[in-house]
């Protein structure tokens, strides 16, 4: 099956009767823009530009998305897997068209898509890809192995399965988390956690622990965790940095063991956060780097190795600007809005970006680390002076106030992303 | 999903001159532009978005991360975001 424009515009379904949408430019200046993933950066993108006129086409694999945003939540028992579970009706009734589908390839010369049965032709393309799990890079821990030791770094069945393991454990038994080296998704994710499993813990299997198995000597909000773990879960979660030999250096799914330089751990849950890369597409598609990941203009988010591809979310190199469904979101309206100037034949502005990472370490005890990013030597940087963390010894009240603004913020957030 | 809508709106309906100016489109992820959002904006003048800006940046105002991220912006940055903030939020 080939979409064509014409049959675009016919699966697209009536449009919403927003304002904008009746506008002279329309005729001129819009593009066709196919958005490849539908996790936060690519349906923030994808609606983002079909409310700028655009007509817009979201190539995604699953009909559910599950936010990797609180479903640490679930792993906890705190929250349902429903309550992290979205759709894409409203992308849909927000006149954009909706392909459940996987991208094959891309080929950048005819700029086209290529999904299983057709192709997909574009103006602009954004990549919105996420990651992909590296079942290469740790020894002993491939798919299977992930059946047994959850990454859960994909919300998901893999959340269902890692929140079963943990509700199926003896009281007295080990959960170990096993952390990659930087960069990978969620820098302070393995930590919240390793906080919420531990209040579950802690109320029903008082004699069990957590052990942090890290490749790392440092980790986001360091000091804000380790002040919460000592005043609400004394003694059941040890974090081993890479120094002191925390580094994973492979694993055997059969005996439920965790092999380090300096000792074998056998678990009763084991929860293995491997390393990563770019989503797939991205290495098909040329835009990722050695690394693995995808360098990018700082204005635009147009791939620096390939024109006309736009790369956002998890799977960009965005200079200083962490891994996070709020980072997802805020490059996909820059580059939505890059987009839209560039097709009408207009030069994109500067681009600012926000950031805020809310963890929880209990349900009424959250924190922050924010940070404002702007261009500088061909990379966003931090705006000196600006972001950092929660101070240490705050009140109560103001770590209560966080928590209840994380919730606050997921729900703007997904109802920003998903409608 | 309305406000994040109209707040666009106002992106393809004005000049090119008048697009989101930096750092605005970072704010709606925690700050929808309906009244009825939590942590909403909707209803605030430019004035008074200008103004907590300002208070938070300066360290006069109460705040959890708010202040932290103020003082990434100069007083014409908040100037501009806090003109563009009021003057979606006030379509709602």
């Amino acid at each position: 099956m080939r979409l064509t424009r014409r049959r675009l515009l016919a699966t697209g379904g009536p449009a919403l009767a927003l304002p904008f949408l009746g506008r002279e430019a329309r005729a001129q200046g819009t593009g066709r823009v196919v958005v490849v993933g539908g996790g936060f950066g690519g349906a923030t993108a994808a609606r983002a530009l079909a409310a700028l006129g655009h007509e817009v086409t979201l190539v995604e694999r699953q009909p559910t998305y599950w936010t990797c945003p609180f479903s640490n939540a679930v792993l906890a028992g705190l929250s349902p897997m429903e309550a992290i579970a979205f759709g894409y009706d409203a992308l849909r009734a927000g006149g954009l068209t909706v392909v459940e589908g996987e991208a094959q390839g891309i080929d950048p010369e005819r700029r086209e898509v290529r999904l299983g049965d057709g192709a997909l032709p574009y103006d602009r393309l954004v990549l919105s890809p996420g990651i992909d799990l590296r079942f290469d890079a740790l020894p002993g821990y491939d798919e299977a192995a992930a059946e047994v030791m959850p990454h859960a770094w994909k919300a998901g069945p893999q959340t269902e399965l890692l929140r079963r393991q943990i509700e199926a454990m003896e009281d007295g038994g080990v959960v170990a988390i096993a952390v990659p080296e930087n960069p990978f998704r969620c820098p302070p994710g393995p930590y919240e956690r390793a906080s919420l499993i531990a209040h579950y813990l802690k109320a029903q299997k008082p004699r069990s622990k957590i052990l942090i198995l890290d490749a790392k000597d440092a980790f986001s909000k360091r000091p804000l965790f380790e002040e919460a773990w000592a005043a609400l879960y004394p003694g059941l979660i040890e974090w081993v940095p890479v120094s002191l030999g925390g580094k994973v250096v492979g694993v055997d799914p059969g005996t439920m063991t965790l092999r380090t330089d300096f000792a074998e751990h056998r678990v009763a849950v084991a929860n293995v956060i491997p390393p990563q890369r770019a989503g797939t597409i991205a290495t098909a598609a040329e835009v990722a780097d050695a690394t693995g990941w995808c360098p990018v203009s700082p204005e635009t988010f147009e791939s620096a190795l390939v024109p006309g591809i736009h790369v956002i979310g998890d799977a960009c190199l965005a200079g200083a600007m962490p891994k996070s469904a709020f980072s997802a979101n805020a490059q996909a309206k820059v580059a939505a809005q890059a987009i839209d100037a560039l097709l009408r034949g207009g030069t994109p502005g500067p681009s600012k970006l926000i950031n805020t990472c809310y963890s929880l370490a209990a349900p009424d005890y959250g924190f922050t680390v924010a940070g404002v990013y702007q261009p500088s030597d061909g990379a966003l940087a931090e705006v000196e002076g600006a972001g950092g963390t929660s101070p240490l010894g705050a009140p109560a009240a103001v770590r209560a106030a966080e928590a209840d603004y994380a919730r606050a913020w997921y729900g703007t957030i997904t109802a920003e992303a998903f409608g | 999903m309305r406000a994040f809508a109209i707040a666009l709106a106002g992106l393809a309906t004005s000049a090119p001159a008048q697009e989101a100016p930096s750092g605005a489109l970072s704010c709606t992820g925690c700050h929808a532009l309906g009244a009825e959002a939590a942590m909403p904006l909707g209803g605030r003048s430019a004035e008074e978005i200008a103004a907590a800006l300002a208070a938070y940046r300066e360290g006069t105002r109460e705040a959890t991360v708010m202040d932290r991220i103020a003082r990434g912006f100069t007083a014409e940055e908040s100037q501009a975001i806090a003109q563009w903030l009021a003057d979606h939020a006030a379509k709602e």
